[in-house]
């Protein structure tokens, strides 16, 4: 009866796809994703130190490798997710110790999150590049 | 309706018996991994675009070594209770339970390997 119906129309809470995303759950977001992807990228790690103790001529295959440019572009999406990673764990840290919780701390916290990860990962790579 | 104290049931550590071990271990290894990744950076910075024996030498130092060494060991603790947390939310039953195990594996894995790899630069075998 009536009543049916009400049940079939009635709201349902927002979904991802239609929900504005607030900045505090796309960096939450994306510290899950990096978290992700720092674990598969644990085997580049170890593929270098296992090359290196291989001896130079497989050490010199694992360089050209990642020194092709698809190598790098690979290195540095590594550096921005390794980086972003450690400074949303700084986040947490901040919130552990009972700070950053109001409204404005916690965009600006995000924030920071995202630009830092940016400048710092170019940063590093100026350096790099630089002195190499 | 339970007849147990607060402090019995915190004592008790719910019902996996580790209470927060695995909240305080993610943070412990985090803090570990924001001095050891800095270090890290700083190392692969200096020296990228190096030839081999300048790599082989710097990996090989003892202190090096220790530093890569404990950031391996304490990222692999780090990502392997992490990517558990993502398995819990995920995933269930079999497919729980494969994804536990492959993570288990995987992770210890990756930091033996690794851990051999210096190991054997700095011994120089």
């Amino acid at each position: 009866m009536s009543n049916a119906e009400a049940k079939t129309s009635r709201p349902l809470s927002p979904h991802l796809q239609i929900y504005r995303w607030p900045i505090t759950m796309l960096v939450s977001i994306l510290h899950r994703a990096t978290g992700i992807a720092l674990y598969g990228g644990t085997l580049l790690l170890a593929w270098w130190v296992i090359a290196a103790a291989a001896g130079p001529a497989y050490f010199d295959v694992a360089s050209a490798v990642f020194g092709s440019w698809i190598g790098r572009l690979v290195l540095f999406a590594y550096t921005w997710t390794l980086v972003h990673h450690l400074l949303g764990g700084i986040r947490h840290f901040i919130w552990d110790v009972g700070a950053g919780f109001s409204k404005p701390a916690r965009d600006n916290l995000a924030r920071a999150n995202i630009i830092g990860s940016v400048v710092l990962t170019i940063l590093i790579w100026i350096v790099g590049l630089a002195i190499s | 309706m339970s007849m147990r104290t607060p402090l019995s049931r915190v004592r008790g550590l719910g019902s996996a018996r580790e209470g927060t071990g695995h909240f305080w271990v993610q943070r412990l290894t985090g803090l570990a991994l924001a001095v050891l990744t800095t270090a890290f950076i700083v190392l692969i910075v200096a020296l990228a675009g190096r030839p081999y024996p300048d790599v082989a030498r710097v990996l090989g130092n003892p202190f090096v070594a220790l530093l890569m060494i404990l950031m391996v060991g304490a990222g692999a603790w780090h990502m392997k209770i992490g990517m558990q947390v993502i398995i819990e939310d995920y995933l269930h039953g079999h497919a729980k339970l494969i994804a536990q195990i492959a993570n288990s594996f995987f992770s210890v894995a990756v930091a033996v390997a690794s851990a051999l790899a210096l190991l054997k630069l700095s011994f120089g075998v």
